[in-house]
């Protein structure tokens, strides 16, 4: 029988569901908004919605003071890069954990995930030491290295996870039609993950787009992605909220579409198997 | 070519033995059916043989080369699952395929032989659709036809028709059967179900806890089973057992006697019982029968018999067909 929903309580619920969304959604739209003001109209009190001079000034002023397609490279660099790497490194690695466990697969595993407890601020000096000493401060290489190295316990989980649901007798079909382990999991494993490796590869990019501390942490020029780009207009010369809006606007903004044409296959990926 | 040859193998999981020791030759192009009750070792037996799983000791030789340490992918043998394990993102040309494809073989010749296998399995139509827009039968001759490509010297069957309904079953044994007749190829097939596997065997090895407990033709088994286990096994319905004073008068523990060698009379025999419960399946009817120191026997008399619940009938079993055992449960000759 089908569950009866009284109308009453679903209007109810379709509100509280609009007020959250709206709520969360409502500081991008004011930063996008106050990135048309003007500074004058940005700190008016009280605040101006959405009756003012829309002005492009912001943006031509960010755009002329710092090269906004040099840090947007860099993102890209950095969080594509690294996550490719890591899913080079983990593929094989959950491929290992999933089907051919041994007595400590679990606890690896709780001890790989145990790493992202642990402060980073904990870390940090050692590794700027290293990275100075090398010379990786404010190189592309370095972040992608750090980034990976970050983002690896998340990437192995969640190839673990989509990988138990892939039934094991059709991968020793595979072998016993005289596939290498190569083609196992080149031709058979690969193929049947994808869902769970592109939502895999969507949320690392966006979390290593959106990682602050170590990109801020790690450069200072040359190798600065948007993150960076941002966080040198919050400083020294005194807050410029409509230039730190069209900023911010211009950091997020490749991500937040990115996100929303692969929200389908997120959410699908995040979801996999719950439902044979 | 495809004799196989098991030698003590041997097999421990952790601490469990599942298969104590085990001795068995298979000739080239036999059909042979690994029988016997759920969690008895057949499967784990056909996968020591497959490469699947690691002999913990002992040998397995194909056509007289030792293959114990031989991955499955080199042992030339293919296999068929119960659950299918087709490729669901390859379309049913390249399911097929696809061992050819690990072979390296050129593609012309693939395409030849893929046309070939599909020709024979009635999948000519489907080749371009993917397994999952297809029936369990047609899915189960799919993973039939990527064994067949590869032109294995064996083919080892892992409960392939338990997925199947009741009327595809007998299709697909049908079908099994007759490619076992065309291809001459050795068949090793693993099975629960007795009634496949006298009807498709040359040879049935039974199986219990990981011991061959007989290995004969279907008849031999079932004329001559070798203990009581297989007596119970092979043959459907059960073999009735009796004990006690029947069989003392006989001289031995117990005797086994199979529901059709026991004739059904209503007016005279050897033991007098109460009609129980009747199954009436058209051809035959199987009376459960309470004879009165004795217990229920099941009996096998023709559809046109009618008998019914509660009605007095006499029983006489065949005393040539009377199994003979002793206190351990061995057949006595």
């Amino acid at each position: 029988m089908a569950r009866q929903v009284k109308t009453r309580n679903k209007v109810i619920v379709t509100i509280a569901a609009w007020a959250v969304g709206i709520a969360i959604f409502f500081p991008i739209l004011w930063t996008v908004i106050t990135s048309f003001k003007s500074e004058a109209d940005a700190i008016a009190d009280p605040p101006v919605f959405l009756f003012f001079n829309w002005t492009l000034e912001n943006y031509v002023t960010v755009q002329e003071r710092s090269d906004y397609f040099n840090h947007f490279m860099n993102s890209v660099v950095i969080s594509v890069g690294s996550t490719l790497i890591g899913l080079l490194i983990a593929v094989p690695a959950a491929w290992a954990m999933a089907f051919v466990p041994g007595k400590r697969t679990k606890d690896l595993l709780m001890w790989m995930l145990s790493t992202k407890m642990l402060p980073p601020v904990g870390v940090l000096v050692p590794l700027y030491l290293i990275f100075r000493d090398i010379g990786l401060l404010d190189t592309r290489i370095g972040l992608v290295i750090v980034l990976t190295l970050i983002n690896l316990p998340i990437i192995i989980w969640m190839l673990y996870t989509y990988f138990r649901e892939i039934p094991g007798e059709i991968l020793e079909a595979a072998r016993m039609d005289g596939a290498t382990l190569k083609a196992e999991i080149l031709y058979v494993l690969t193929p049947m993950a994808v869902p769970g490796i592109a939502s895999t590869l969507l949320l690392n990019i966006i979390l290593a787009w959106n990682e602050a501390f170590w990109t801020l942490n790690l450069t200072a020029a040359n190798a600065a992605p948007l993150t960076a780009f941002i966080a040198s207009y919050s400083s020294p010369e005194g807050l410029f909220y409509a230039k730190l809006s069209a900023a911010s606007t211009m950091a997020i903004a490749p991500i937040l579409i990115m996100g929303w044409f692969s929200q389908k296959q997120l959410v699908r990926g995040l979801t996999f198997g719950a439902v044979k | 070519m495809g004799s196989i040859v098991l030698e003590k193998v041997h097999k421990l999981y952790g601490n469990v033995e599942v298969i104590p020791s085990i001795d068995l030759t298979i000739n080239d192009g036999e059909f042979v059916v690994f029988v016997g009750p759920s969690g008895c070792g057949k499967s784990t037996l056909l996968r020591l043989i497959a490469g699947l799983e690691d002999t913990t000791s002992g040998a397995i030789r194909i056509d007289g080369n030792d293959v114990t340490e031989t991955p499955p992918a080199k042992r030339g043998l293919a296999m068929v699952f119960q659950s299918y394990a087709l490729y669901p993102h390859m379309s049913v040309r390249k399911n097929i395929a696809f061992p050819l494809k690990m072979a390296g073989m050129d593609k012309a010749e693939i395409d030849r032989r893929v046309e070939g296998a599909a020709n024979v399995l009635n999948l000519t139509q489907y080749l371009d659709r993917r397994p999952g827009q297809l029936s369990g039968g047609q899915r189960q001759r799919v993973a039939i036809g990527r064994a067949i490509v590869r032109e294995p010297s064996a083919f080892l069957f892992d409960e392939p028709l338990s997925n199947l309904d009741a009327a595809l079953r007998v299709n697909m044994r049908l079908e099994i059967s007759e490619l076992h007749q065309s291809l001459k190829t050795t068949m090793i097939y693993v099975t629960h179900d007795q009634v496949e596997a006298m009807t498709m065997a040359d040879k049935i090895v039974v199986l219990q806890a990981g011991n061959i407990e007989q290995v004969g033709s279907p008849l031999e088994l079932y004329r001559n089973p070798r203990n009581r286990f297989v007596a119970g096994f092979i043959g459907s319905p059960k073999m009735n057992f009796i004990e006690g004073a029947e069989a003392a008068k006989r001289g031995v523990h117990a005797i086994g006697v199979r529901p059709e060698h026991i004739a059904l009379s209503k007016d005279s025999g050897l033991w007098k019982g109460t009609v129980g419960l009747s199954e009436h399946l058209g051809s035959d009817t199987f009376c459960y029968v309470n004879v009165e120191g004795i217990g229920t026997l099941n009996v096998r008399t023709s559809g046109e018999v009618s008998v019914h619940h509660g009605d007095t009938v006499w029983l006489t079993p065949g005393e040539a067909n009377i199994h003979r055992f002793d206190k351990d449960g061995m057949a006595i000759r």
